[in-house]
């Protein structure tokens, strides 16, 4: 390669396309918000940047780390891959939302009891999330540590044996399903112990 | 509290409950749980514009030219800012501060320019608009241990000798009963911590506020001041949240500096947050090694001889020598012994600190070897390493003020259950994994840095504390408030520390492990100046409060008359699955002597957190070089794994009691980086122990192992 | 990101019509891997149509216990579903296998077919990459790829396919319904995916403007004895290394049949059919299986740094053959 010129960037043969904005009405932790926003910004930016709800992190904006976990619709999902202009007329719900009236949601104080964060850059991800997968577990979801995701299917019939799998039947949270579960965040102080302490502490 | 309207003038009765040892809670934990604690990326000053940095594409060359016209012609672009037009910066000590001043391109992805617009969306894409050309010139990424280049620095990080050497290495290698020989290797790894480095920057005239993510604020004041021609008065860092550093915030480097230089051009407050990927080329990593260690023992393992080799990368700009062989210098007793460190400089980006920089990879060649030897003799590892317990430390001669390896290995093998364990390899299966343990152990010498405090009471019986210490996720806010409730002897209720923040008084980085040692030395003096000038008055507080502060530099200075170090033994179980040589960690045990433990919750914390970074190392983290572009291609969280929770298992730290009169008030040694020393040799010991596998180049992914 | 307008038309036909009216449009669904390119500038639409709203959005079962998933169906609803598990148990295991909780709350089944490589080079806009820009170079032969494929591959480009649920779909010979301009169509699996032979751009038989719209799994009763097994580097949150997808009928010691696919080795989700018919009427043995293994991957072409894949590979459809005759 040695002498040879190189060069980066796209070309650019039209002018560039300009910014094509929408307005829309968000409702995060039950205010609404007339916003208008870029088609290009995420939910996370638009909760960071713009609605000055920076509970929610960025750790990498690629959903790669789980730290920008809030709920929509009930639902744990990454804000950083989320567009905002998808998100009109969805209830959105941030760490800042969890607390009831009464005070702190039972996680962030069982969060705080168990020391479950240090940094805490990635613990509102972490608490979203484990709203999230809690209700998921409640519905009877399996994981892939769940043993028998087929509800006890009989091999011999292929049909079941032991009857249907019942959608609402909860599933056991032990070690192994919390930590399966919450390995869509990720935390770099390594409190992922005290975090399943913590988690398992709310889900008895 | 009291509610009484006519304010104490006397102060409520002292408490005598010790808080130094008592498991406080965080003090800042409802802040971050409840998304109110703000880190720096989250400081939105009026009129404020995004910055976004564009990186180098070539991994050695010159820039030709720089095309911005695509880019500043968007909406809401307010400046492109590269080596032609950028403000000029007085030349630093370290390169890399000197942003956006030359045309050189020393490693690929350096900054090479940054864009600023009226939003991020903007500024992204007018960054990815920016066309940069090169003039290429040929690269060499690849570190080698014959690589021509390679030679021996002045020093090796802090500041020790690179090169030491007693008795006659080489002559007792020949005549050692029993020789390990072995080349182990560790990879380049990176510190990610969860917030990547940000900075808001806001010129107000001469004067300069940086909301930083930083381990230093007084360091990030006294580095960015000078570059712009300021007195570092004029510069204020504040950064009283820190998502994680892992020593890569310890020291400025070049985003905080651009994130100045940006907001000074463009003439309006910037934010710049390093992305995920670019944290891979600019913020640090730990240099990969290449280490050769040879042990000479007699067949009852007693070491006549060690010798530790250890190669080692830095970048073309800025010499950085992990002191990779250092701990090898004073763990084991052997009259002959030789450790060396040769580095090269390639064509990189430039390594820096990463949690335990030297002890960490050194350790795993060392305990590997270790483990090796106890395999060669037929001894048990926990009492091969007792039987080669120094009395005093190996080299400097000088006696331990506290030294128990010993201790932690009995206990750690009490607790593991070591004692039935059958040492022939590959032969235990249960459900359907091999499983195998192994053991080894972990140190880190105790740092000590001068650092300035304040302590004030206040006519209504509250106290405040003030330090530029930094909270990155340590727990120091929390044990600096129970060290200054014991030496003032009141409920921390009644005390606020104020941290994170340049304008409070000066304060070493938080790095090193010394944050307890250096800021809480500070602020005992601070306290108990206070309670001294409150008993001269007795008691009574004026109106305006009162106020004293200590330096410790003398203090600190004195020479020290012991050799120090913190030590601890790490246990792992593993359980590998012979069809696909999938490795998971089922028990971690670590068992730490670090002086007296200020916070048993925080601490363990930090002892757990080392360790899970440690079998994070162990089996995944991994920087892959790039040898035809010249970078780490695995720049991102998908492709450079770190531990998830469901890898992390049954993970426990304890201690021993240790009680050392000659550390610093608290009698505490540091805990934030002995937790990962460790981890990675006994994790591979136990795989060996498992499979019959020895693996001695990290990480121990699967296809070291598949068959 | 460049800039693009955004459309949320109110059903498949309009959809279809929408992108056909406009150039450079794309597909929006879950946009977990989408909003990530367009992100890194792997793809820069200027056009998005939403289809995420779609009501493609069930799990429905047909008279003969045919399946018909929605395109919009979400990877966790997938996974939930009562008849998914008890017909196809390692359909609900692959898709679970897979990303996270959050990015599977988000995932479509559409979405997750047509999902990129994770091929660095593919992903990285400052290096050459014949898939991303056609004639530019396979720079991972000669580089890393550790990950990459070891069957099927071309000069031209060894990145592999990263779906789980894909691969299960493989195996199972899931039937795609796809709306193009001309109307809808079919497409099988295998079919949908495409070796990248001298035209890497190219992930599948989808022509520009094509929406799938469902998939449908046609009853397979043995596959309620099946297994989905991901080999991966961290114990979760992982592309697999190498995956399998196994349904396995066996009677008195005999191989009555079995559908196979690998996930992890190729360009494509790869159905082992040649592995399939040598079982097929075999013992139900070790050995038979382990033959039968070896002569599907004795096709395999291995990079310097991916060999070990092959004995991966074996081992683990083996192990996986093993327990599940074990389990008859």
């Amino acid at each position: 390669m040695n002498g040879e010129a190189h060069t980066t960037g796209p070309d650019i043969s039209a002018s560039a396309p300009s910014p094509v904005t929408v307005d829309l009405l968000l409702s995060v932790n039950r205010d609404r918000h007339p916003t208008t926003v870029d088609t290009r910004e995420t939910l996370l930016d638009t909760l960071r940047e713009r609605l000055g709800l920076t509970g929610a992190k960025k750790g990498c904006d690629h959903g790669q780390c789980g730290a920008c976990t809030v709920l929509v619709d009930g639902r744990r999902v990454k804000s950083c891959l989320t567009l905002t202009v998808t998100l009109d007329d969805r209830e959105i719900v941030t760490v800042e939302g969890l607390a009831g009236e009464d005070g702190p949601h039972p996680l962030q104080t069982a969060f705080v009891e168990h020391d479950a964060f240090q940094c805490g850059y990635c613990t509102p991800g972490q608490l979203c999330s484990a709203v999230g997968m809690l209700a998921e577990a409640a519905a009877g979801w399996p994981s892939a540590v769940t043993p028998d995701v087929g509800g006890g299917t009989s091999p011999d019939e292929g049909t079941p044996s032991g009857g249907d799998v019942p959608p609402g039947d909860g599933i056991r949270l032990d070690d192994d399903e919390i930590r399966e579960r919450m390995s869509g965040n990720l935390c770099r102080c390594g409190a992922y112990v005290n975090i399943v302490a913590a988690i398992t502490e709310v889900a008895r | 509290m009291s509610t009484t309207t006519t304010p104490p003038t006397t102060l409520p009765a002292r408490e005598a409950t010790p808080y130094v040892g008592s498991a406080l809670d965080r003090v800042e934990g409802l802040e971050k749980v409840t998304g109110q604690a703000r880190y720096a990326f989250e400081y939105s000053p009026d009129d404020l514009a995004y910055a976004v940095p564009v990186q180098a594409t070539v991994a050695r060359g010159k820039i030709r030219t720089v095309d911005v016209d695509a880019a500043v012609k968007l909406p809401g672009v307010i400046a492109a800012i590269w080596h032609g037009n950028a403000p000029r910066l007085a030349p630093p000590e370290n390169a890399e501060l000197a942003v956006l001043q030359s045309r050189e391109v020393a490693y690929r992805g350096q900054y090479v320019a940054v864009v600023v617009a009226e939003t991020l969306e903007n500024a992204r894409e007018a960054a990815r608009l920016l066309r940069v050309d090169y003039q290429v010139e040929e690269h060499d990424v690849e570190l080698r241990a014959d690589h021509p280049e390679m030679y021996r620095p002045e020093r090796v990080n802090p500041a020790y000798p690179a090169d030491t050497e007693q008795g006659e290495p080489d002559a007792a290698l020949a005549e050692a009963q029993v020789v390990v020989d072995e080349i182990y290797s560790t990879p380049a790894e990176h510190n990610n911590p969860m917030e990547p480095h940000a900075t808001v920057a806001v010129w107000d005239g001469d004067g300069l506020t940086l909301y930083d993510s930083t381990q230093g604020a007084s360091s990030v004041r006294d580095t960015v001041a000078p570059l712009f021609g300021l007195p570092p008065g004029n510069v204020r860092v504040v950064s009283p949240h820190v998502g994680g550093g892992f020593g890569s915030k310890g020291m400025p480097l070049s985003p905080v500096v651009l994130a100045a230089l940006a907001a000074k051009h463009a003439g309006r407050p910037v934010k710049l947050a390093v992305t995920r990927q670019q944290m891979f080329a600019v913020t640090g990593y730990r240099t990969p090694t290449i280490q050769r260690v040879r042990l000479g023992a007699d067949t009852e393992g007693r070491l006549s001889v060690i010798v530790h080799d250890a190669f080692e990368q830095s970048s073309r700009i800025r010499e950085f020598a992990e002191q990779t062989a250092t701990p090898t210098r004073m763990m084991y007793a052997a009259p002959n012994r030789r450790t060396t460190h040769r580095l090269v400089r390639l064509d990189v980006p430039t390594p820096s600190w990463m949690r335990a920089p030297g002890e960490t990879p050194g350790m795993f060649a060392l305990e590997s070897a270790l483990d090796e030897l106890a395999v060669a003799c037929g001894v048990d590892p926990v009492e091969l390493r007792v039987r080669n317990e120094p009395d005093a430390d190996p080299e400097s001669g000088l006696p331990f003020s506290s030294r128990n390896l010993v201790a932690c290995l009995r206990e750690g093998a009490r607790r593991f259950g070591w004692a039935e364990r059958d040492p022939a390899p590959g032969i235990r299966r249960r459900d359907g994994l091999l499983v195998g343990t192994g053991v080894a152990a972990s140190t880190y010498p105790v740092y000590r840095v001068p650092s300035r405090a304040t302590a004030r009471a206040e006519w209504d019986g509250t106290f405040s504390v003030r330090i530029a210490a930094t909270d990155i996720g340590t727990g120091a806010r929390t044990v600096l408030t129970q060290i200054a409730a014991d030496t003032l002897r009141a409920s921390p209720e009644r005390i606020s520390v104020e941290i994170g923040d340049s304008a409070l008084p000066d304060a070493s980085v938080a790095g090193g492990s010394m944050g307890t040692a250096s800021w809480g030395t500070a602020v005992v003096r601070a306290c108990e100046a206070l309670t001294e000038e409150l008993d001269r008055r007795g008691g009574e507080v004026p109106e305006e409060g009162l106020e004293v502060s200590a330096d410790t530099a003398r203090e600190v200075g004195a020479k020290r008359r012991f050799a120090q170090h913190a030590f601890g033994a790490q246990f792992a179980e593993v359980g590998v699955d012979p069809d696909t040589g999938e490795t998971r960690v089922l028990r971690l045990l670590g068992v730490f002597a670090a002086g007296r433990i200020v916070n048993p919750k925080t601490a363990r914390s930090q002892f757990i957190g080392g360790m899970t970074m440690g079998l994070s190392m162990a089996l995944f983290e991994e920087s892959v070089m790039d040898r035809e572009f010249g970078d780490y291609l695995n720049h991102d969280f998908a492709q450079y794994h770190i531990a998830a929770c469901a890898d992390v298992r049954d993970v426990e730290a304890v201690w021993i009691e240790e009680d050392d009169p000659h550390l610093n008030p608290m009698g505490a040694k540091g805990i934030g980086e002995i937790g990962i020393v460790g981890t990675a040799a006994a994790v591979a010991n136990a795989v060996y122990h498992a499979t019959g596998v020895r693996v001695r180049d990290l990480p121990i992914r699967l296809d070291r192992l598949v068959r | 990101m460049r800039p693009f307008a955004y459309l949320r038309p109110a059903d498949a036909p309009s959809a279809v019509t929408a992108s056909a009216e406009r150039p450079n449009t794309m597909y929006l669904a879950g946009g977990t891997n989408l909003v990530d390119l367009m992100r890194l500038g792997v793809v820069s639409p200027e056009v998005l149509v939403d289809v995420s709203r779609l009501s493609a959005d069930a799990v429905e079962e047909g008279p003969d216990g045919t399946l018909t998933i929605g395109a919009g169906v979400r990877n966790s609803d997938l996974a939930a579903d009562p008849l998914v598990r008890r017909r196809h148990p390692m359909l609900a295991q692959s898709v679970l296998a897979g990303a996270s909780g959050q990015i599977r709350n988000m995932a479509t089944v559409g979405g997750n077919l047509l999902q990129r490589t994770r091929c660095s080079y593919f992903q990285d806009v400052t290096k050459p990459c014949n898939k991303r820009l056609p004639g530019t170079g396979c720079p991972a032969r000669e580089g890393d790829h550790r990950n990459l494929a070891i069957l099927g591959h071309s000069e031209s480009c060894v990145a592999t396919h990263p779906s789980d649920m894909a691969v299960a779909l493989t195996a199972l010979g899931a039937i795609v319904h796809v709306r193009g301009a001309d109307g809808p169509r079919t497409v099988p699996m295998p079919g949908l995916h495409r070796l990248p032979g001298d035209e890497p751009e190219r992930d599948t038989v989808l022509d520009p403007g094509d929406l799938i719209t469902a998939v449908e799994v046609p009853p397979l009763p043995f596959a309620a004895r099946s297994r989905y097994r991901k080999v991966r580097d961290r114990a979760s949150f992982a592309f697999a290394v190498v995956s399998v997808a196994v349904a396995l009928d066996v009677a008195d010691g005999v191989v009555r049949d079995c559908r196979i696919a690998l996930g992890g080795v190729a360009h494509v989700p790869w159905r082992a059919e040649t592995a399939e018919a040598a079982l097929r009427g075999s013992a139900a043995t070790e050995a038979g299986f382990a033959d039968a293994v070896d002569a599907e991957l004795a096709a395999a072409r291995p990079l310097p740094d991916n060999a070990f894949k092959v004995p991966l590979a074996r081992n683990v459809l083996v192990r996986t053959l093993i327990d599940l005759a074990e389990a008859s």
